[in-house]
């Protein structure tokens, strides 16, 4: 290897560079970004990029998920957990449009990802070659930041840019395209990180007037309430929220993205928003005055229909993406600019009050919720299994401390409103875009990211299928986690709606479903089934002290639904108990 | 929130690089929004691109995607201005048979009266150019159409604001 010493006049200090190829290049790059474990799917247009793996497999970790989709969750399990960005790869053609679905997750849900796949060599670009798609047009609405490379000596700027992209500001995937050509060329390498983009201002600063004013409407309000969601957690801002809401004193409620970032057992915590969100924190998001945004976006199944949502109050938004300032709710104070940042600085403009006789509404709220849904969720005296009473039981062995990475539908309403959180990051989740079969994949990245957490899968039956070849992945890799699946054998949240608004006609929900138990086994992963309450305790309880990868089948009641309810087009303070 | 639908002017400093048309277009696309016309060029600045495009929006409308825009990394700063506060043109060329300019005065006339430009003369054809806003150009094209215009075309608008943009002064301020 040729080892060339050059002197850079700028800052007179003597620099290395070494004669490298592209694709070895691409795997310095990514030791130099701290990467060490990344999830893919090797084929011909990436070939040699997974050579230069095999070389360095001492130092980076690449896990064969058994689908490339799966490669993308796992990457975004790993980076939701860690708040480090998560990779994956893959080859061209089918290999990258399968990345699609884990990258517009990613964007929805602002998740820091690189995505970098191989293509086929340059001069074959736009020639229809095997395998080859535009991926980088295909990708371009999804991604944060895309680009495709040439040219070997663009790698290093390329992926010190994709990272720096991927994780500053409000984060989010960006795709990198190398061509095949560009990964066999040598070139003289040299990395450095990227710190700053001229085009680009990841994080606005904090206006001070604008602060001073947020504060003022919070010290004279006599009912206000903070929403915060994720930007809290992905700006480590968790101890700054916690602060703030014990200072002002005020009740504060949690988007789905946002759940773990406070402890659910925090007496301020009155619960989640949204359209299974609780009773009281929807129904008096119609009674405050000053409402607190904090890292969210008004998303629609938060905020219901936009025209009877929190019209009484004053809005204020902590916000760090401009553009979601006043895209759903009109505020009436914006606060651009990191949440922790911007929350220090609040807190010492805020005066200590508490809110005694409004935090009671809330109280009152609740206990209407749980006479009326938790109790029979979580206690139920009927002989059907219900998917609350799962959660519960997974909460009280777990003592909160588990990470609970769920799938979409019914059981990840349930896992959002159930799951005794203790620790921030511990609910990973696909929120925005409802991605069905996120959460087997995604619980890979996270057990791998966070290896002495206990992370707890839980899907439905129909979801569960859509990736359950990742089960080949946790078997090889070994890796120990908890799989739940709550078996209703419909697809439950489709069911519902069915059920409600469409007549009962459930068309193409009703699943009949293989033998999980005997799929989990046919990978060597010890697995149970449930089907009777007095056996829950115990299977929990075995599952939970297990080592390994645990699989868990609850067969729950069929129609069970979930409640409270938001019904589509629907006030928040119209919101349904039963 | 107004609900009054507007002609807007979207003037856009980005970095000069492959794909963005991509992903600019694909922010109206996403919206449902016809893009009414669309140029990119350089801009004062050397290495910075200038795009104008044309939308009929809504005010609500417009600010959001003008968000959305300034949120792309490569995009240095976007803005959106109504006719009134921009200066803009578009020039367009007419194809017209030739023996029409030496036989028919009237033609000569309406070249004039427009300020219109012969770009070239040939032995079959000869081409005028004409700038001016849409309607000066509606305007040429009614007066012609009846002599027979075997090409017509015209480009999209340009503009530049009548308010300072202080583009290279935010271009500083990074390098600083």
């Amino acid at each position: 290897m040729e080892i060339v010493t050059t002197v850079s006049k700028k800052e007179n200090a003597p620099k290395t560079t070494e004669r490298i190829s592209g694709s070895e290049a691409i795997v310095r790059c990514l030791l130099a970004e701290g990467v060490d474990v990344l999830y893919g799917y090797p084929g011909g247009a990436i070939m040699p990029v997974y050579d230069e793996l095999y070389k360095y497999q001492d130092k980076i970790h690449h896990v064969l998920t058994r689908h490339e989709q799966g490669a993308t969750h796992a990457a975004q399990g790993y980076a939701r957990i860690s708040g480090k960005v998560g990779v994956a790869m893959a080859t061209s053609g089918p290999g990258a449009t399968n990345l699609i679905t884990g990258i517009a997750d990613a964007q929805i849900d602002s998740t820091p990802m690189v995505c970098i796949t191989g293509q086929v060599s340059s001069h074959l670009l736009g020639s229809d070659a095997f395998q080859e798609t535009d991926i980088v047009g295909i990708s371009t609405p999804v991604t944060k930041w895309n680009h495709q490379v040439t040219k070997a000596s663009e790698i290093p700027e390329v992926i010190a840019k994709a990272f720096y992209i991927a994780k500053s500001g409000r984060p989010g995937p960006v795709l990198i395209d190398i061509t095949k050509d560009a990964q066999f060329e040598e070139f003289d390498f040299e990395y450095k990180k990227c710190t700053a983009i001229r085009s680009y201002n990841p994080v606005p600063d904090v206006n001070v007037t604008a602060l001073q004013k947020a504060a003022d409407l919070i010290n004279t309000a006599k009912k206000p309430m903070i929403v915060w969601g994720q930007g809290v957690i992905l700006g480590t801002a968790e101890a700054e929220l916690k602060a703030v809401i014990e200072k002002a004193g005020i009740p504060s409620a949690w988007t789905i993205l946002g759940a773990s970032a406070i402890p659910t057992a925090h007496p301020l915590n009155i619960g989640m928003v949204g359209m299974h969100g609780n009773y009281a924190p929807n129904k008096l998001t119609n009674e405050c005055d000053v409402l607190i945004a904090i890292g969210m976006r008004f998303d629609d199944r938060v905020t219901g229909n936009l025209k009877t949502y929190a019209k009484q109050a004053k809005i204020i938004h902590f916000e760090i993406d401009p553009s979601e300032v006043d895209k759903n709710v009109k505020t009436d104070v914006a606060v651009l600019g990191n949440a922790k940042e911007s929350l220090q600085q609040l807190l010492p403009l805020l005066q200590e009050k508490k809110y005694p006789e409004w935090h009671q509404q809330f109280k009152d709220l609740y206990a209407v919720e749980f006479e009326k849904v938790i109790k029979n969720d979580i206690h139920p005296t009927k002989e059907g299994l219900t998917m609350g009473e799962v959660l519960n039981e997974i909460n009280i062995q777990s003592k909160g401390d588990a990470a609970i990475i769920s799938d979409v539908g019914q059981h990840q309403m349930i896992a959002c409103r159930y799951a005794n959180f203790t620790t921030t990051r511990s609910n990973i989740t696909s929120g925005g875009l409802g991605t069905m079969g996120f959460a087997l994949p995604a619980a890979i990245g996270a057990k791998m990211a966070a290896p002495d957490r206990e992370v707890v899968m839980i899907a439905g039956d129909g979801g569960y299928q859509m990736t359950i070849q990742e089960l080949g992945t946790i078997f090889q890799q070994k890796i120990p986690v908890k799989i739940v699946v709550l078996n209703n054998e419909f697809l439950g949240m489709v069911r519902q709606w069915q059920q409600l608004f469409f007549d009962k006609r459930y068309a193409s929900t009703e699943m009949v479903n293989p033998d999980f138990v005997a799929i989990a086994k046919g990978y060597s992963i010890e697995a149970k089934k449930v089907t009777k309450r007095d056996e829950l305790k115990e299977a929990v309880s075995e599952m939970m002290a297990s080592k390994e990868a645990y699989f868990l089948e609850v067969c729950v009641e069929k129609e069970d639904n979930v409640f409270p309810m938001i019904p589509t087009g629907a006030s928040v303070s119209d919101i349904r108990l039963c | 929130m107004s609900e009054q639908i507007n002609t807007y002017t979207v003037s856009i400093y980005t970095e000069n690089n492959v794909g963005l048309l991509n992903r600019i277009s694909a922010i109206f696309q996403r919206r449902k929004i016809n893009i009414e016309s669309i140029n990119s060029s350089i801009s004062e600045i050397e290495g910075v691109t200038r795009w104008a495009i044309v939308v009929v929006i809504s005010d609500e409308g417009i600010r959001k995607i003008i968000g959305q825009i300034e949120k792309q990394v490569e995009v240095i700063k976007a803005y959106y201005h109504t006719d009134d506060q921009i200066i803009y043109q578009e020039s367009c060329l007419f194809k017209i048979k030739s023996d029409l300019l030496f036989e028919d005065d009237q033609i000569k006339n309406i070249i004039s009266a427009n300020h219109a430009r012969i770009v070239t003369v040939e032995r079959d054809f000869f081409v005028l150019e004409v700038s001016g806003n849409k309607n000066e150009i509606e305007v040429m094209y009614r007066e012609l159409k009846p002599f027979g215009i075997m090409q017509f075309v015209r480009s999209g608008r340009i503009a530049v604001t009548k308010e300072e943009l202080k583009i290279s002064t935010l271009l500083q301020a990074f390098s600083a």
